[in-house]
């Protein structure tokens, strides 16, 4: 039972989402939509109780087994704690305050004040970090160690050549042809990987429809 | 110049040729009402007006522009019949038209636009269980070398040597997305060997409803190999579901556990290329999986093997060896064939005798 249930909710709900495809009659894109919408949010509900439990599970087993670096454990967890009191309590901004005193003369605390502040500039930083590692990466793809990579390395220096106004100068065909290699040899193997995509797609969603595939539920038969 | 004003005024002739009718293929509630435009320079627009059957008043729906000659009612009640009427309106006189015949508006239960959709459903569903079924019969389907999952025993194997972790990364979508779906499926088997030769296994996540999904695979793969013993809460953990604060936990993973082997398997936007080169500056061996087009790239360029787009949904199949998922992966390069013929033969047909075979499809 315990693997039957699963197998035919899935069996039954794969069936219905492929049929509402299909079928326009109101009734059936209704229930598709709670299926989809309502259904799917209260489990995140749920499942994010879970998440936060697992955080605070994770961080506690390390600073218990006094594991490397458990220190910054301490920092997650008063930082999940604050951030939790001031969500709940402290009010989402100036204009909409809560219980707690988040407000100390023209500074504030809410829960606004620490996304923007805070987590806002935090992932603009590592976001950042992306230039550097383009640049790296860039170095170790255009090594022309073999023909792929001389391929690779001459096609980019076109495109970034095309790009730019210096490659008018060179050739008044320069931009046209770089133009090209986007347009044709690129967009036909980008289009090459989505049709195997898709067949993926289709062929994964139908295995597991028919319970072929159980790899989501641990394997096993 | 009244006079004049006037005399044109009453050239304004009322639209010709109202129809209402209900739009096909739609869940009801709509209904397009067309009239033939008219040609005045001093129209500004027509109203739109609708009477239900049985009933006296007439209801102004819309006024729309002097270039417009299409309306959609979608306020209407399935099964009750309208007619509608347009007003050609100047700024000194109107013109009535004849009001439409009655119509109403019904739900299909079939849209006839999705047919080609549905054909090419019924026929690779076909393809797929002809092959599940020849699978379990002949169980020596031949099916090509992928190289990235060739490595994967190796990867675990170097690092059960050199007795570090290994580091598996579901990608960041939620379990919704199918990539995330067959990237769970592959943390099972690699789970499976992890827990055979007792590598130690790193998976954070950045969605709870995966996170859930995750920890219940790989419980379940540690049992099927026979050592539930090893399990532990902590080999699977929730990390955050903001993009770059992930991305920000997981290098801080490969940087202090230095795993020999990482994983990043599933769906990845701009934090592909910030996780794959910081794996391989600590000197991991690396194997992703994507079908995201657009970071296959930084993929390929940052790890030592790429399981590019088809490749990700064949390789539990590929790394279990189970017959019946094996024929799935036959399968999948017999319809990719056929698909090639269709485009091959499509194209001559358009070329050669211009046909409208992209309104077929």
């Amino acid at each position: 039972m315990k693997r039957r249930l699963p197998l035919l909710i899935v069996l039954i709900t794969g069936i219905f989402g492929a049929v509402a495809f299909f079928v326009p009659y109101p009734a059936i894109r209704a229930a598709d939509e709670i299926m989809r919408n309502d259904v799917q949010r209260i489990i995140a509900a749920f499942s994010l109780v879970l998440g936060v439990g697992s955080i605070v599970q994770h961080h506690m087993l390390k600073i218990q087994r006094r594991a490397q670096y458990y220190s910054y454990s301490y920092i997650t967890i008063i930082a999940l704690i604050i951030t939790a009191i001031i969500g709940v309590f402290g009010g989402i901004d100036v204009t909409r305050p809560g219980i707690l005193p988040t407000r100390f003369g023209s500074f504030s605390i809410h829960i606004q004040t620490l996304y923007s502040n805070m987590m806002v500039p935090l992932a603009a930083t590592m976001f950042s970090l992306l230039a550097f590692f383009m640049a790296s990466a860039a170095y170790r793809a255009f090594r022309a160690r073999n023909l792929e990579a001389t391929l690779l390395l001459l096609a980019a220096f076109i495109v970034m050549l095309g790009a730019v106004p210096f490659g008018r100068l060179i050739h008044h065909q320069l931009p046209a042809f770089a133009e090209w290699i986007l347009a044709v040899p690129n967009t036909a193997s980008k289009r090459g990987i989505l049709f195997g995509v898709e067949l993926g797609i289709f062929a994964t969603s139908l295995k597991i429809i028919l319970g072929i595939e159980r790899g989501w539920l641990g394997g096993g038969k | 110049m009244l006079s004049l004003t006037l005399l044109l005024a009453i050239t304004i002739f009322p639209p010709e040729h109202v129809q209402a009718r209900d739009i096909p293929n739609d869940e009801g509630g709509k209904i397009v009402v067309t009239w033939d435009r008219i040609n005045a320079p001093e129209l500004i627009g027509y109203r739109v007006l609708r009477q239900q059957r049985n009933s006296d008043k007439w209801d102004t729906l819309a006024f729309v522009g002097r270039l417009n000659n299409r309306y959609i009612d979608d306020a209407a009640v399935n099964r009750i019949e309208y007619r509608y009427q347009i007003i050609a309106v100047a700024e000194s006189t109107q013109a009535v038209s004849q009001p439409s015949a009655y119509t109403c508006s019904l739900p299909q239960w079939f849209d006839t636009s999705t047919l080609p959709a549905l054909l090419g459903t019924v026929i690779l569903s076909l393809i797929f269980v002809f092959f599940f079924d020849r699978a379990k019969r002949d169980r020596n389907l031949f099916i090509r070398r992928i190289a990235g999952l060739d490595a994967v025993e190796e990867a675990l194997g170097r690092a059960t040597e050199m007795g570090r972790a290994t580091l598996y990364v579901p990608g960041l979508s939620t379990m919704s997305d199918v990539a995330t779906i067959a990237s769970l499926n592959i943390l099972g088997e690699v789970a499976k060997k992890t827990a055979q030769f007792g590598t130690p296994l790193i998976v954070p996540v950045a969605d709870p409803i995966v996170y859930t999904v995750a920890r219940e695979v790989v419980k379940e793969a540690y049992t099927t190999a026979g050592r539930p013993d090893a399990f532990h809460q902590d080999i699977v953990f929730f990390v955050t579901d903001q993009q770059f604060a992930f991305a920000a936990a997981v290098d801080g993973i490969m940087t202090r556990e230095k795993p020999a082997t990482n994983f990043l398997i599933g769906m990845f936007w701009a934090e592909s290329l910030i996780i794959a080169e910081t794996g391989a500056a600590t000197g991991a061996i690396q194997i992703a999986g994507t079908d995201a087009v657009a970071q296959l790239p930084f993929f390929i360029t940052a790890c030592d093997y790429t399981l590019i787009g088809e490749e990700l949904y064949a390789a539990s199949a590929y790394i279990s060896r189970e017959p019946v998922l094996l024929g799935g992966i036959k399968a999948q390069d017999y319809s990719k064939a056929l698909i090639v013929f269709m485009i091959l033969v499509f194209s001559v047909l358009a070329l050669s005798f211009n046909l409208p075979v992209l309104s077929w499809l």
